[in-house]
């Protein structure tokens, strides 16, 4: 469904401040994979997101999503095969448009925009549905602007918009990181919903080492650019928290002790 | 009594120029509001859509179809300051600079002078004046004016609804959404441009038409004229959060703020020299009042 090959970026080359983000990483996600990823600051899985995305260009190598290679393409045409839902919980939605408005745009992800009315009646009772299942009561105020909403509502509601239009790939960077436990947990909850409704194959960030083994069915971790523990099936769930600071020990020879993955 | 005669017998006048000028308002909201860029080709675009309207009409076109025409030559300098902002990363601000010194240039050599007169040439006002034979030249222009208001407004009120405008709105709240969503940034800031400098010369041609001459300077400080029309309509109107009533407001912002000149003119407070820098005041103290407001609401609440 996804495929990186020996994907490589380099941050302001030339400059003292060059900052080699991925070093040829090669990753294949099967259809349905869950895929959570973790590593330290700067270990480039933003960077690796961003990439897929096509936030910015690659120095070399390949993208491809569903067989087609999208390197060359620009986000927002790669945005017709993506979900995506980004930490910053203002990043996902619009402030000052309705909740329906930001639904129906998200509902022509992919998709040719025309002169045609922007939001129909009939999209009105998908969206309607669409919203109870977040269990916010959100469905009752569908033309309320998107800026009244919480951190947690708008993520909620991004998550929404990502699955929308069913991606090829869903892309979750750290989308629960900036919420307090609770809404964090409950964001969570309705990711794992959504993806098994949709049969989503998904990359998720996550700085929370327990929630990158309890979730998904294969587990990646990076360090300085590169992918250094890829396990899946039997053997990730099999796998326990100090295995994961055991792998992290090794893989920076001690330093990571300061990194603030020791808080989750 | 002699200056309140003035001001009252001025008063058709500011009106109807009020609400001309408020087309270029509009023209400016969709950029400052909508796409959240303050675009200064406008100045350029106003005297551009007065100088291709006032040559067409001289070359004995229709003025209805002189309109259209100016409509289209301010689109394209939208364009352009689109094009260099949008697809070369040229600062908005520099971008719009950039456009209007060139049109400056344009613009005399579409007049080949600084002044086109319109004695001779019969332009929409003068239509109309033989229809309603007995009206003032001042309440024919005010018909005009609001029956293009009424016309730009319903147009953008459908157009921002679409999809495509949709995009537009969106453009400037969320970009980095649009682009997960799949919409092209770059494409809509340039849209976006497009149409308001193509109000903004609807504008320059109709004030063309009203007043009966082009001129190359006519744009001068349009920009902040349009400002100026937004933040006295949001405050007064402020209250409504519809995109209809936020257009509503520009207009009534346009129309007070041409009232309130007029008056200051007719006192005889200041000279028509010193409207320029009455309205850089008076935008700047609009726009430093809320900035104002805010600091002294957030100050720290010390304690003894």
């Amino acid at each position: 469904m996804l495929e990186l090959k020996n994907v490589k970026k380099t941050f302001n080359r030339g400059s003292i401040n060059e900052k080699r983000a991925l070093s040829g990483v090669n990753l294949k996600l099967e259809p349905g994979d869950f895929v959570t990823v973790i590593g330290g600051n700067g270990a480039g899985k933003s960077t690796m997101l961003n990439m897929i995305a096509g936030v910015y260009p690659i120095d070399s190598g390949a993208v491809i999503i569903d067989g087609k290679n999208v390197t060359l393409q620009p986000d927002y045409k790669r945005a017709a095969y993506l979900g995506r839902v980004f930490q910053d919980p203002m990043m996902g939605t619009a402030a000052d448009m309705e909740i329906e408005e930001n639904l129906a745009m998200a509902y022509r992800r992919g998709k040719r925009r025309g002169l045609g009315w922007g939001i129909l009646k009939q999209e009105k009772k998908i969206y309607h549905e669409a919203l109870q299942m977040l269990e916010l009561g959100l469905e009752e105020r569908m033309s309320s602007k998107v800026g009244l909403l919480s951190g947690g509502q708008r993520q909620a509601l991004t998550l929404l918009m990502a699955t929308l239009q069913k991606p090829k790939v869903l892309l979750l960077d750290e989308h629960t990181a900036a919420l307090d436990p609770k809404t964090a947990a409950k964001v969570l909850k309705l990711t794992q919903e959504l993806v098994k409704k949709n049969h989503l194959t998904t990359l998720m960030i996550t700085h929370n080492m327990k929630d990158a083994i309890r979730l998904g069915n294969r587990l990646i971790m990076m360090h300085e650019g590169n992918i250094i523990y890829d396990i899946k099936g039997e053997e990730k769930r099999q796998l326990k928290v100090s295995d994961l600071l055991a792998k992290f020990e090794e893989a920076s020879n001690g330093e990571f002790a300061n990194d603030r993955m020791m808080l989750s | 009594m002699g200056v309140i005669m003035g001001i009252i017998s001025s008063l058709p006048g500011a009106l109807s120029q009020g609400v001309l000028w408020g087309i270029m308002a509009l023209g400016v909201y969709i950029t400052y509001k909508i796409l959240d860029i303050a675009d200064l080709t406008v100045d350029g675009s106003f005297a551009l859509g007065g100088s291709v309207c006032a040559m067409c009409i001289v070359g004995g076109m229709h003025p209805m179809l002189a309109i259209l025409v100016a409509i289209i030559a301010g689109c394209i300098a939208g364009a352009v300051t689109g094009i260099l902002h949008a697809v070369f990363d040229i600062p908005a601000i520099l971008a719009g600079i950039l456009t209007q010194l060139g049109l400056y240039s344009i613009n005399l050599r579409i007049m080949g002078r600084s002044n086109t007169p319109l004695l001779k040439q019969e332009t929409i006002v003068d239509k109309l004046a033989g229809l309603l034979p007995n009206m003032k030249n001042s309440y024919t222009t005010l018909i005009i004016g609001i029956l293009a208001v009424v016309i730009v407004i319903l147009v953008s009120y459908w157009f921002f609804g679409t999809e495509v405008g949709s995009e537009i709105r969106a453009t400037g709240n969320n970009e980095a959404m649009v682009k997960a969503l799949g919409g092209n940034t770059r494409l809509m800031k340039a849209l976006g441009l497009a149409i308001s400098n193509g109000l903004v010369a609807l504008s320059g041609a109709l004030v063309c038409q009203s007043q009966g001459y082009a001129d190359v300077n006519s744009g001068q400080g349009a920009i902040v004229t349009g400002l100026a029309a937004i933040v006295i309509g949001n405050v007064l109107l402020g209250w409504g959060k519809s995109f209809g009533m936020k257009m509503i407001s520009v207009i009534t912002g346009s129309v007070i703020y041409r009232i309130v000149i007029a008056i200051v003119m007719q006192a005889g407070w200041v000279d028509t020299s010193d409207t320029k820098l009455f309205s850089a005041i008076l935008v700047a103290i609009a726009l430093a009042v809320p900035v104002l407001i805010e600091r002294h609401r957030n100050r720290p609440q010390v304690e003894e």
